[in-house]
Order: C-alpha cells, then sequence, then structure tokens
C-alpha cells in the first residue's frame, strides 16, 4: 500500500477529527443527558435515571407523539403518490427537456423551506389568494379559515418536502434497468403485474431513501406548525425544542432526540438491506 | 391520451412547487401594503431593506458566516473525499457511514446536539459556534459531491504520478485537484446555499449577540407578513437559484 505521508496523515486526521469532535461527541453528550435528572435550577444533576424514558412513555408525550406521527405518516404516503408518479413520468422525458426539468425540480430542493412556507402563508391567509380567488368566483360567500389549521400545517409538510421524496425517487427510477420492463411485456405480463413484480421492488431503495428524508424532517421541522398551525399542533420537533427553551428539562428534550436519532438509524438500516437486497440478491438472478 | 396525462402531471406537480414562490416575488413590487390586489409597480419595498439597518446587519453576518463555512467545509470536504477514496484507515467505514447520518440526522437533533456540546465545553453561542455548526452540516455535502466525482477516476493517473515520482500532497495539489474542481465549485455553491438557508441549526447555535438572516426572518414572520420580508425572500431565493444553477450545471457537465 501507500507509504504513510505526512499528507496523508493530514487529510485523514482532519476527517477523523471533526467527525469525532463535531458529530460524535456531541451525539454521546445527548444520550448522556437523557438519563440525568433535571435540576430545578434549569440545569441537570449528575444522577443516573430512567425517567425520561418513562415520561416519553407516558401518555401526556403518547399524544403529542401520536399526532406527529399521524401527521408525518400522512405526509410521506401522500408525497410518495404525488412523486413516484411525477418521478416516473420525467424518466420518460426526452433528453434535453428532462436536463431543464430537472434542474427546475432541484431549485426548490434547495430553497430555503422558510421562505417557502412563508410563501404559503401568502397564499392562505384571510385576505390572501387562494380566499380571494374563490371569492371572486363566487364559490364561497366569506372568507375561509385557511391558516392556522392542522390541514394547514400538513399542507405546509407536504409542500416543504415533496421535492425531498422526487429526487430519491427519480434517481432510483433513472437506474431502471428498461430491458427488464421489456422482457416483461414481450413475455405477456400485464402492466399492473409489471409494475408490482419489477418496477416497485427494483425502485423500493428509492422509496426508501425518500420516505426517510420526509418523515424525519416532518417530525422535526418546528417552525412549520409554528408559523402554519398556530400553538396547537405540536411536531415532536416543538417538544423537543420547548424541553430546552421553555420547560428547561434538558433529560427529556434529550431522550426524545435520542428517540428520534434511533428511528432514524432504522430507516437508514432499512435503507441499505433493500439496495444490498436488489444489488446482490435479485438482481442478479433476474440478469 | 397517455402522452397528455404525463405532461399534465407534470405541469401539475411543477405549478404546486412554483405558484407560491411565483405569488411571493409578484407581491414583492406589489405597491400597497395589505391590499392582496395588484396597485401597481415599486421597487420600494426592496429600497427599504437597504434602510433597514438591523436587517442589513444580519444579512452581513449570514453573507459572512455562509461564505467562512463553505469555504472551511470544502477544504476539509476534499481532503476528506481524496482520503476515503485513497486511503485505508482505522474507521474509515465508520467515518464514511457517519457522513451519511449527519446529512440525513434531523436538524433538530443535530443543532441539539451541538448546543449541548457547546455548553458542556464552555463555550458560549455566537458567531464562532455557528460556524462551526455550519461546517459540521454543511460537509457531508462536499464529501458526498466530490467523492461522487472522485470515484470515476482512473487509478492509473493517480499510479503513473506516484510512479513519475510525486509526493501524496505534489499529487494532490497537481493532479487530484484540478480534475476535481468543477466538483469542489459545486460543493462550495450547496455549502453556501445551505448555510445561507438554515434555520433550525441556527436556532440552537447561535447567541443573540450574533443574528442571521433566516432567524430574523423566522421572528418578523411570526409576527405577520409585511411586503419588506417579500423582498428579502425574494432576494433570498434568486440566491439559491443562481448558486444551485451553477452547481448542477458544474456536476450535469462532468457527467456528459
Amino acid at each position: 500500500m501507500e507509504k504513510k505521508s505526512g499528507f496523508r496523515n493530514v487529510a485523514v486526521g482532519s476527517t477523523l477529527c471533526w467527525i469525532t469532535l463535531f458529530v460524535v461527541i456531541p451525539y454521546l453528550i445527548v444520550v448522556a443527558y437523557s438519563f440525568l435528572t433535571p435540576d430545578p435550577s434549569g440545569t441537570v444533576s449528575w444522577i443516573f435515571t430512567l425517567d425520561s424514558y418513562r415520561e416519553i412513555f407516558s401518555p401526556v408525550f403518547l399524544i403529542v407523539c401520536k399526532n406527529s406521527f399521524a401527521l408525518a405518516l400522512s405526509t410521506t404516503v401522500l408525497t410518495l403518490l404525488a412523486a413516484y408518479p411525477f418521478a416516473f413520468f420525467l424518466t420518460r422525458i426526452s433528453e434535453s427537456i428532462r436536463r431543464t426539468l430537472i434542474l427546475i425540480m432541484i431549485i426548490p430542493f434547495w430553497t430555503s423551506s422558510l421562505i417557502r412556507t412563508y410563501a404559503l402563508i401568502i397564499l392562505l391567509k384571510a385576505n390572501g389568494i387562494v380566499n380571494t380567488f374563490l371569492l371572486s368566483l363566487g364559490w364561497i360567500d366569506e372568507p375561509l379559515n385557511l391558516l392556522y389549521t392542522q390541514l394547514a400545517v400538513f399542507t405546509g409538510l407536504v409542500y416543504t418536502l415533496l421535492p425531498f421524496m422526487i429526487l430519491p425517487l427519480y434517481a432510483s427510477l433513472q437506474k431502471l434497468d428498461t430491458r427488464l420492463i421489456e422482457a416483461a411485456r414481450d413475455l405477456g405480463a400485464t402492466s399492473p403485474r409489471i409494475f408490482f413484480h419489477i418496477i416497485l421492488p427494483l425502485t423500493l431503495p428509492g422509496i426508501i431513501a425518500g420516505s426517510t428524508m420526509v418523515f424525519l424532517p416532518a417530525l422535526g421541522l418546528f417552525y412549520i406548525p409554528d408559523l402554519l398551525g398556530g400553538a396547537r399542533s405540536m411536531l415532536i420537533g416543538n417538544f423537543i425544542k420547548d424541553q430546552f427553551l421553555v420547560a428547561g428539562n434538558w433529560p427529556l428534550g434529550s431522550s426524545a432526540s435520542v428517540i428520534l436519532t434511533l428511528l432514524m438509524f432504522l430507516l437508514i438500516a432499512w435503507y441499505f438491506l433493500s439496495s444490498r437486497k436488489i444489488n446482490q440478491g435479485d438482481m442478479r438472478e433476474v440478469i | 391520451m397517455k402522452q397528455a396525462f404525463k405532461y399534465a402531471y407534470l405541469a401539475f406537480i411543477y405549478l404546486f412547487l412554483y405558484i407560491p414562490i411565483l405569488v411571493l416575488v409578484i407581491y414583492s413590487f406589489n405597491d400597497s401594503r395589505f391590499s392582496t390586489n395588484w396597485q401597481g409597480f415599486t421597487f420600494s419595498w426592496y429600497a427599504q431593506l437597504f434602510e433597514d439597518g438591523p436587517l442589513m446587519e444580519a444579512f452581513a453576518n449570514s453573507l459572512i458566516i455562509a461564505f467562512s463555512s463553505s469555504t472551511i467545509a470544502t477544504i476539509l470536504g476534499t481532503l476528506s473525499a481524496f482520503a476515503f477514496y485513497r486511503y485505508r484507515f482505522i474507521g474509515r467505514k465508520v467515518t464514511y457511514s457517519f457522513i451519511y447520518v449527519v446529512m440525513m440526522s434531523p436538524d433538530i437533533v443535530m443543532g441539539i446536539s451541538l448546543l449541548m456540546f457547546f455548553i458542556t465545553v464552555g463555550l458560549s453561542t455566537g458567531a464562532a459556534t455557528l460556524l462551526l455548526a455550519h461546517i459540521t452540516f454543511c460537509l457531508p455535502f462536499v464529501v458526498v459531491t466530490v467523492y461522487a466525482r472522485i470515484s470515476g477516476f482512473d487509478r492509473n493517473i493517480l499510479d503513473a504520478a506516484k510512479d513519475l515520482g510525486a509526493t501524496e500532497r505534489r499529487m494532490f495539489r497537481h493532479v487530484v485537484l484540478p480534475m476535481l474542481m468543477p466538483a469542489v465549485i459545486a460543493g462550495w455553491l450547496l455549502s453556501f446555499t445551505l448555510s445561507l438557508d438554515d434555520v433550525v441549526v441556527s436556532f440552537f447555535t447561535t447567541g443573540p449577540s450574533f443574528e442571521v438572516l433566516p432567524l430574523k426572518i423566522y421572528s418578523m414572520v411570526r409576527l405577520g407578513i409585511k411586503p419588506e420580508i417579500n423582498a428579502l425572500s425574494t432576494v433570498m431565493f434568486l440566491m439559491s437559484l443562481v448558486t444551485v444553477t451553477v452547481s448542477h450545471l458544474l456536476i450535469a457537465k462532468e457527467n456528459r
């Protein structure tokens, strides 16, 4: 192998140091705090306890959890249903137009979701575009109460997170070997059969990747309910934020973060398992 | 029929994504503070932005942080991508998977873990902690962008450089880096955009002494809609538009 030069040590060392210092150690601190006892003074006392986790599985938190999970899950399902045909059609567009279309797709992906949330407020507010439009058509007699509802939060999550579903799906649909579809068709498979037995299993990694990129932020993006939902609707993100900034219960906020992180690891593991299955198992047998 | 449906559906999703942004941009030129109706074209909201001292200061702060964090993240990330590609070292696989973990982890968990880390080591939150946080969340995007290009390399080129007596540093500087340049610039631009737009991580890792634009916008929006915010958001959207377009063209060019 290569000689151990000074350059090598700098390149390897800086990488290892940065990740250890600013990723691994901070995560470990969160894990450590989740086992400590909250102190009335706003800090913690160094007494080991499982109380935070007990509290997390108490009814009060479970209600927040349930609402947040339901919201995140429905956001994931709706974005998946909307994005899948979109990504599929995008792969079926001639190369020259597709380049431009993809660029137009990527721009919202990278645009600040705060600004995109703000744009929704303009549309949804009482004297906003949507109400003005519906009033002028005569479909409604007085402005609808669109903003500061659960539906507004849901719309906001779908709107800001849709690009995060589209891109992984597109990447995985693009890799799909179209010869497999042709072969299946030649062998007499119907379209639904082709979809459920070939296209869907082969794009499963993309579906999982997209779902992860939508589901996790949908639990955590606290400013969307803050801006669109008023005080009533609450995500796990709002809960965590409040534990740190309002309630001063760091162990509880930490344990909620730990649970969120575990969830992320599960989803990532699922992604790797599914993509490995395709690369090394099924795919080889098919070819 | 099938073709028509395909194009109609694509158009529908694009409209869904872009109509709110377009409305925002149009309203930033509307000569009325409260009305939803079009009252004539004006630049006055943009002019007012420049006169708003605290806002301009937050904007300058954001630019400084975005510029320096993306530059440091790009240097570090390019070195990392090269290290992951060329060297075998203890913890290589674990570290590389952590790059993905950072990219996927919810912003709120990252923000909180960094906040607790800074408190534990006794750093008070402000410009320095914000910079460290931004470098950390930009780093994976640079590593992944650069690594995608480096893994397409012909390894023989590196061997040739070694055979001709180049040291590792020389080889990196004169052979690898020039070939990586489009990906390096793309990584920088993406980091710049990420840093400029970040709300959640900044929310936890900066202090009252150092205000940045997205947080300023966040607190303004909570108080209600103002035409000045429309103008400001339009400016930020245009900045993302330019940086993302350029970086996309750089990455697309290398794949051609």
